[in-house]
Order: C-alpha cells, then sequence, then structure tokens
C-alpha cells in the first residue's frame, strides 16, 4: 500500500504538469484518439473494399493485406523511423504511436465494415435501387445502419484490441501505463508482481467498461 | 409503354429470356403465370434493370432503358417494384420507410412527404401502424406497407414480382385487395403471380411463360377456359387442387 501512496499520482498522469502527460491518462488519451480516427478511417477504407471502381478496391485491399500481415510492433517501428524522414521532422512519440494504431486499426476495421454492409441481404439493396435511391443514400440510409447494427459485437472486439495495443508504446519509450509500470518497477525492485498486478488489472478495467458500455448500446438497438 | 424487343437474357448457361417479344400497353394490367424457373420473375425485374439483359431492347413509352444517359436512378423512381420478400427497411418505422424516398428525391418536403405516406397507409388499411417497426407486423402488413412505399413515388407503371408467395394463405386476400384496387384505378401494372382467381378478375391479358419464352398470351377468360398450348394446359390442369 505504500507502492500506491508513492507512486499513484505518477502513474495516472506520468511527470505531468513538471513534464508530459503519461500513465493512465496517457493511455486512455491514445486510445480514445486512436478509436477516433481509426473509425472513420475503417468506415471509408470498408467503404472503398466493396466499391465498385477498381482504382478504390485494389489500393486498400493492398493496404489491407499488408497490415494484415504484419505485426503492429513492426508498424510501430514503420512509423517511428519512416514518419520523420516523410515529414523531415521529428515526430513526437504519442504521433507516432497514433499514427501507428490508426493505419493498423483502421485496416482491421475496414473489413470488419465490409463484412458487415457484405451481410446486410440483397432484397435490402434491391429495394432502394427499385426507389430509384442513390449510391450514397443507399449506403447512408439503408445499408450501413443495418452493417454497423450488426458489427457492433466485432467492433467492440477490436476497439478492446486497441486499447490494449497502446501498450506498445513502451517499446518506443512513450510513457504510458505499461512504461509507468516497468519504471516504478525499476525503482521498487521488490514487488513486480503487485506492480504489473496492477498495471494489468488497469487494462482490465477499462476493457471490461468497454464491453459493458457497448452490450447496453447493443441491447438498446436491439429493443 | 413497355415494349420488349427480341430480348435474351441467359444466367451461364440458363435461358432465362428467349427472344422475348411483348409489348404491354399503358393501363394495361398483364398477369405473368407459370412454373417456376420460367423466366417470368426475371422478365419482370429487367423491367427496372435490377436484372441486366444480354442482347435486345427494352422501351418504355418509347426510350430504350439500356441507352447511354439514361439517369437509372431516375427511371427507376418511376417504377413502382414489389418484392416477394417485402423488402422493407428493417430499422425504420413504417412512415420512414414510406417518406425515404421522396424526401431523399427532392420530391416532397419532409412534412409532405409525411402527409403522403399516412394517406397511402390509410388506402392500404394500415394507418394505425404508422410508428410500428416492420418486424412487428404480419408478413401481409409488411406487404401492403411495401406496395405503400413503392406508390410513394407516384409511378405510372406497377410491377408485383409474386407479392402473395411468401405470405401464410390467410394473409394472401387482403394483399391482393389493396392490388386490384389499383388494378381498378388505371394503373398499368404487370404481375407475376399464381393466384389464377386473382388474375382471372383483375388482369385485362395473361402471359403463359416457359424456358424463357412466352408461350400464350391471352384475355384471361380465354387462357383459363380455352387454352391454346399444350403446355399452358398441362400447367393449368397441375396447379388445380386435386381435391376440389
Amino acid at each position: 500500500m505504500e507502492l500506491l501512496e508513492n507512486y499513484w499520482l505518477y502513474f495516472l498522469v506520468g511527470q505531468f504538469p513538471n513534464g508530459p502527460l503519461g500513465g493512465l491518462a496517457l493511455t486512455i488519451l491514445l486510445g480514445a484518439g486512436a478509436l477516433l480516427l481509426a473509425m472513420p478511417l475503417g468506415v471509408l477504407l470498408g467503404l472503398a473494399r466493396v466499391s465498385h471502381s477498381r482504382w478504390l478496391r485494389w489500393p486498400v485491399t493492398a493496404l489491407v493485406y499488408v497490415v494484415r500481415g504484419t505485426p503492429l510492433l513492426m508498424v510501430v517501428f514503420w512509423a517511428y523511423f519512416f514518419l520523420p524522414s516523410l515529414t523531415g521532422q521529428k515526430t513526437g512519440q504519442f504521433a507516432t504511436m497514433l499514427a501507428a494504431l490508426v493505419i493498423f486499426n483502421g485496416a482491421y476495421l475496414a473489413e470488419i465494415v465490409r463484412a458487415g454492409i457484405q451481410g446486410v441481404p440483397r432484397g435490402q439493396w434491391e429495394s432502394a435501387q427499385s426507389l430509384g435511391l442513390r449510391y450514397v443514400s443507399t449506403m447512408r440510409r439503408v445499408i450501413l445502419p443495418q452493417a454497423l447494427r450488426n458489427m457492433l459485437p466485432s467492433l467492440v472486439n477490436q476497439f478492446v484490441t486497441t486499447l490494449k495495443e497502446t501498450s506498445l508504446g513502451y517499446i518506443i519509450g512513450l510513457s504510458e501505463v505499461s512504461f509507468i509500470a516497468s519504471q516504478i518497477n525499476n525503482q521498487v525492485l521488490t514487488q513486480p508482481l503487485a506492480i504489473y498486478g496492477i498495471a494489468a488489472l488497469t487494462y482490465f478495467l477499462i476493457c471490461f467498461g468497454l464491453s459493458r458500455l457497448s452490450y447496453s448500446l447493443e441491447a438498446r438497438l436491439n429493443a | 409503354m413497355i415494349e420488349f424487343r427480341g430480348v435474351n437474357k441467359y444466367f451461364g448457361k440458363l435461358h432465362a429470356l428467349a427472344d422475348v417479344n411483348e409489348t404491354i400497353a399503358r393501363g394495361e394490367v398483364v398477369v405473368v403465370c407459370g412454373p417456376s424457373g420460367s423466366g417470368k420473375s426475371t422478365l419482370i425485374r429487367t423491367i427496372n434493370r435490377l436484372e441486366p439483359i444480354d442482347s435486345g431492347q427494352i422501351l418504355l413509352d418509347g426510350r430504350d432503358i439500356h441507352s447511354r444517359g439514361l439517369d437509372v436512378d431516375r427511371f427507376r423512381a418511376g417504377i413502382g417494384f414489389v418484392f416477394q420478400q417485402f423488402n422493407l427497411f428493417p430499422h425504420l418505422r413504417v412512415i420512414d420507410n414510406c417518406t425515404l424516398a421522396p424526401i431523399h428525391l427532392g420530391r416532397l418536403s419532409p412534412a409532405e412527404a409525411r402527409d403522403q405516406a399516412l394517406e397511402l397507409l390509410e388506402r392500404v388499411g394500415l394507418a394505425d401502424k404508422a410508428q410500428a417497426f416492420p418486424r412487428e407486423l404480419s408478413g401481409g402488413q409488411q406487404q401492403r406497407v411495401a406496395i405503400a412505399r413503392a406508390l410513394a413515388l407516384r409511378p405510372p407503371v406497377m410491377l408485383f414480382d409474386e407479392p402473395t408467395s411468401a405470405l401464410d394463405p390467410e394473409m394472401v386476400s387482403e394483399v391482393l385487395l389493396v392490388i386490384r384496387d389499383l388494378a381498378h384505378q388505371g394503373m398499368t401494372m404487370v404481375c407475376v403471380t399464381h393466384e389464377m382467381g386473382f388474375a382471372r378478375e383483375v388482369a385485362d391479358r395473361m402471359l403463359f411463360m416457359d424456358h424463357g419464352k412466352i408461350l400464350e398470351r391471352a384475355a384471361p377468360a380465354d387462357f383459363f377456359d380455352h387454352p391454346q398450348h399444350p403446355r399452358t394446359q398441362k400447367f393449368l390442369a397441375d396447379i388445380r387442387s386435386p381435391f376440389a
């Protein structure tokens, strides 16, 4: 308990306000940012995946295959070394990790979106078409609302995964929960079990909350 | 009004429409029947381009419906289509099913679309279900909503693809009565159905199809009482109940 007393603030916000924000706050910020950016990207990529235009479909299909065939760790390294050479200036660790997570999860979400869209019965397309609705209206008003509802369980799965993936920020020195935990462990030395236990519990609680939230959303949608 | 000129359609090796030539006049009510797989659904689905054709022409009011520059969405809005499986939008209330297209096509303001939808639902006897979701309705009710939804664009032509085939027997007549009223109001209609009593009363003309060809065209009285083609005779004998 002495552990909690001494390090709770460091665990929650890192060196903030005397240094960069870190800890749990950073993990949540990174996770939320990644979800908020990856979701629209995923929908756009998913739409491209089912597009009739091969100029949209092919590059996105390639991206999805590349990302799916690469460990996230490689994407993180890539973002870390490649982004600076692309932009000409040093990219912060947070931006690097965010970029990696958004691209990685955008591609995975694209596949969920694609499956969701293709899971909507053909008759829905046909009746929308026979009413003279244009492609965009059909997608927005008829297909996507039904597709998103069907996708919800897979989406939550991906969101939870994304949140846990923020821990890979450790590898590029981003002071999120895992990094802070190892820092604390380095100082305390004698209580790794408790320290990493608390870190694990923290992840669990966030993911559990996310799951519960989505279940209640699902229940409301099905009501 | 609707004219088929040498229309051919293949599904792989299957010749679904074999050199179909036919003209349907304005205000005419045509009932298409034939054994399953005879091409009657395909025929009706080619009229609003849900099914592409491989050769020939289909003309609507003299215009080739596959011509370049034709706005297919606008063209389809002028043809009401009712499906065997209703295909209502399950995430939208009944009223929103009926207002979606008129609003999105810029035909009506939301308020006008609403008034019109309520009027149409009244006509199909479902005004009290406007706020219900499709899954809360019976099959017959869903199909009547689907008819109201198609009518919401005031199409000059209505196509019905086996509108009662997916219904429980006790719900067939409520749907047929709605369609009959439409026919009596002078709507141009093509209806694929096996409801022969309905066809006899409502149709101006019967078409009998088999293997992608129209084998017989006749007024209902002649069609049912003096069928000419042997295939028609056999079909009519086969669908007659053995217990009657």
